[in-house]
């Protein structure tokens, strides 16, 4: 469904039943707009689940914020003891009645006092009511269990009549009405069976113990004419009023950036394609005991805050001051950044209260702090409140609504066993889109810390294990040994380094032994060459004297014939004696 | 509409530890309003003769004393004196019921 049919479905939604909000953060989303315009709604619960609280916030923010003046009628509690109550939330009742934005009735009626003679209606009642809003001009009316009459009067049949008669009045004054009731017993929701008269919005309030922590919730029974979210919503009672819960938004239309901000360890940047996370991620960091899960979301946070990004951090299992001593001594400095307002810190307990009112608290705190960043730090303890299909559920919705905010969450997890359980970490695993392991990695004597990716949505990732060294300069990833025997970490790292070093002198060692026998050789070689070279040229020299001297014969016996030659023809006989001796 | 009924006593009698004074609260002229007027004079006249004092309210006329008096249920029968306060509401009809309340019986 796109967003502009929604929006036209809404519009034409509201044609059909005008509402009035209730300026109650939360309720106002779950009920699509608040309660039915000008009708009664019924507010039910067990005693001390909030009833009173809820009408009276109502009435106050109306006049307060939507300036519609209202009138609360209380038959429990006395105008005083309501401003009391009240003022720890910051409502301040006698100056609204001062105003004129807001009056108080209080119904007092003593059973003893009274003695019924007849026939009577309630119509005292009707004239208090109709002139407390004539007067001040009221849009909204409060009848603080209006059950208490029965108790005070006996003759049910008028009650009721009478009763059926002031919610139809209330109609036709148009005033946007809530009366409260006691829960009843068994299926009954009030104990004199009010939503027979209420037929138009019914709100459940309940507070429940499970595991010995209470938890207020708040479910709409019915709510005719009208879409309205069906499941019980956790709500907080605070300093500031009612908070409730709408935390089960499961559309998956959440905006998403491709920013990407760093993890604050440049070596583990490198590992994310060099750039770090996606801002608006939800990053799981999980690992054995003491294997720097808390270190790593220290330095995340101490970097969002270098970038002067604002960060909530919230620990379930450190104290602050601890962290920051703890993270000092790894050369991070957070203290820095609370001075400077850009971290936060709120550590509680897990078991302070139940899991959904750590939500509230966490959207509470987040909704008015702002921050880019948020961590939880370990979300493996809220597992002692609630079961581990809880927290998940929790966590959904959390991760949920921090995508929705574009606010990038990390998570520490603490996985119990040292083998890689690829189903712990609270089922979250599935839900975030970075996940980084920490392990032990024992071996040769001592526990070194291997760090890997498991899974890094929408960017290409290293899938090396790495060393994790945390030193007094800070953290740090270190390439393991990838060695013919395995991956080596921490001392075996070294000494494997140390065994390679020194195998590279001997072996230089020996190559430069080697290297001078052949240059030896090769001395020896050339000297042999040298000296056939030079037999060789003896030889030659020695032919070439053979040739010399046959050329040297040649030319004398020519000589010699020509000239017994010449020597026949008379002129020189010698020549011929010496040319009959060549023959 | 308030109508001021008393015995011909002077000022001194006024104060006489027994003396009825009586407040009744009706919405105008409404069936079980003048159920209660009538019923109560009759019994106030039978009872109380020229001993007691009665006011009778109209609560429309005077809405702001519904809240003073904390008025709910109407008819009502506000006994000032004597002896403690006393609420009886109803349209006067249940006669025992009355005198019980305004500690006559």
């Amino acid at each position: 469904m796109t967003k502009d049919q929604k929006k036209d479905k809404s519009k034409l939604h509201y044609l059909q039943l005008p509402k009035t909000r209730t300026g109650i953060s939360g309720l106002d989303e779950i009920t699509e707009g608040g309660l039915p315009k000008g009708r009664p709604t019924l507010v039910c619960g067990e005693a001390g689940c909030g009833k009173t609280l809820m009408s009276l916030e109502f009435i106050v923010r109306g006049a307060v914020e939507f300036n519609e003046p209202g009138v609360f009628m209380a038959f429990e509690e006395k105008s005083q003891e309501l401003a009391m109550n009240v003022a720890s939330l910051g409502f301040n009742l006698d100056k609204l009645q001062q105003e004129k934005k807001l009056r108080i009735d209080y119904v007092h009626i003593d059973r003893t006092e009274i003695e019924e003679t007849g026939e009577y209606n309630l119509e005292g009642l009707f004239i208090r009511l109709g002139h407390a809003i004539d007067t001040i001009k009221a849009k909204r009316v409060v009848l603080d269990t209006l059950e208490n009459l029965f108790a005070e009067l006996t003759n049910q049949a008028i009650l009721r009549a009478e009763l059926r008669r002031l919610f139809q009045w209330l109609k036709d004054k148009g005033v946007t009405a809530i009366i409260t009731g006691e829960r009843g017993d068994g299926p009954a929701l009030t104990r004199q069976g009010l939503e027979e008269y209420v037929s138009d919005c019914v709100i459940l309030l309940d507070h429940r113990v499970e595991n010995q922590i209470s938890t207020r919730r708040l479910r709409i029974i019915k709510y005719r004419g009208s879409v309205h979210g069906t499941n019980e919503y956790p709500f907080l009672i605070d300093e500031e009023g009612i908070s409730v819960l709408p935390i089960t938004s499961l559309k998956l239309e959440k905006e998403v950036s491709s920013g990407r901000i760093s993890s604050g360890i440049p070596a583990l940047d490198n590992m994310l394609d060099g750039k770090g996370f996606f801002i608006g991620s939800s990053i799981l960091v999980s690992g054995t005991a003491g294997t720097g899960k808390t270190s790593i979301a220290a330095y995340f946070a101490n970097e969002a805050c270098k970038r002067n990004e604002k960060c909530i951090y919230f620990a379930f299992e450190e104290s602050p001051k601890q962290i920051i001593r703890n993270m000092s001594s790894i050369n991070v400095d957070l203290q820095k950044h609370i001075d400077q307002g850009l971290l936060k810190f709120h550590a509680s307990r897990p078991t302070l209260y139940g899991l959904e009112m750590h939500l509230v608290m966490i959207y509470k705190l987040i909704k008015t702090f702002k921050p880019q960043v948020v961590i939880l730090d370990p979300i493996t303890n809220l597992i002692t409140v609630g079961s581990v299909s809880d927290v998940k559920a929790m966590l959904i919705r959390l991760i949920d609504f921090l995508q929705e905010e574009q606010i990038t969450v990390m998570f520490t997890a603490l996985t119990l066993n040292n083998i890689v359980n690829e189903q712990t970490d609270e089922g979250v695993s599935s839900l975030v889109d970075a996940w980084i392991l920490v392990r032990d990695i024992e071996f040769n004597g001592e526990r070194n810390r291997g760090m890997y990716i498991m899974k890094s949505r929408g960017m290409k990732h290293s899938n090396q294990v790495r060393e994790f060294v945390i030193t007094d300069k800070g953290l740090d990833l270190v390439e393991v040994y990838l060695g013919p025997e395995g991956v080596l970490t921490g001392s075996a790292r070294e000494a494997q380094k140390l065994q390679e070093k020194t195998g590279e002198v001997l072996r230089e060692f020996a190559v430069n032994s080697k290297d001078r026998e052949i240059i030896r050789k090769r001395n020896v070689l050339e000297a042999e060459i040298s000296n056939l070279k030079m037999e060789f040229e003896s030889i030659e020299e020695e032919l070439n004297k053979i040739h010399q001297q046959e050329e040297l014969v040649k030319q004398v016996t020519n000589k010699t014939r020509e000239e017994i030659t010449n020597m026949r023809r008379g002129e020189t006989p010698a020549k011929n004696i010496k040319n009959d001796r060549g023959k | 509409m308030i109508e001021q009924q008393q015995g011909p006593e002077d000022n001194g009698v006024l104060n006489r530890d027994d003396f009825y004074r009586l407040r009744l609260f009706v919405t105008g002229a409404s069936p079980n309003s003048t159920r209660a007027i009538a019923n109560l004079k009759k019994i106030c006249e039978t009872y109380l003769k020229e001993n007691y004092e009665l006011e009778i309210i109209d609560v429309y006329q005077q809405p702001l004393i519904a809240q003073k008096e904390q008025i709910i249920a109407l008819p009502l029968l506000i006994k000032k004196s004597p002896g403690i306060e006393r609420r009886l509401i109803g349209d006067m009809s249940d006669k025992e019921r009355v005198l019980r309340g305004l500690g006559i019986y």
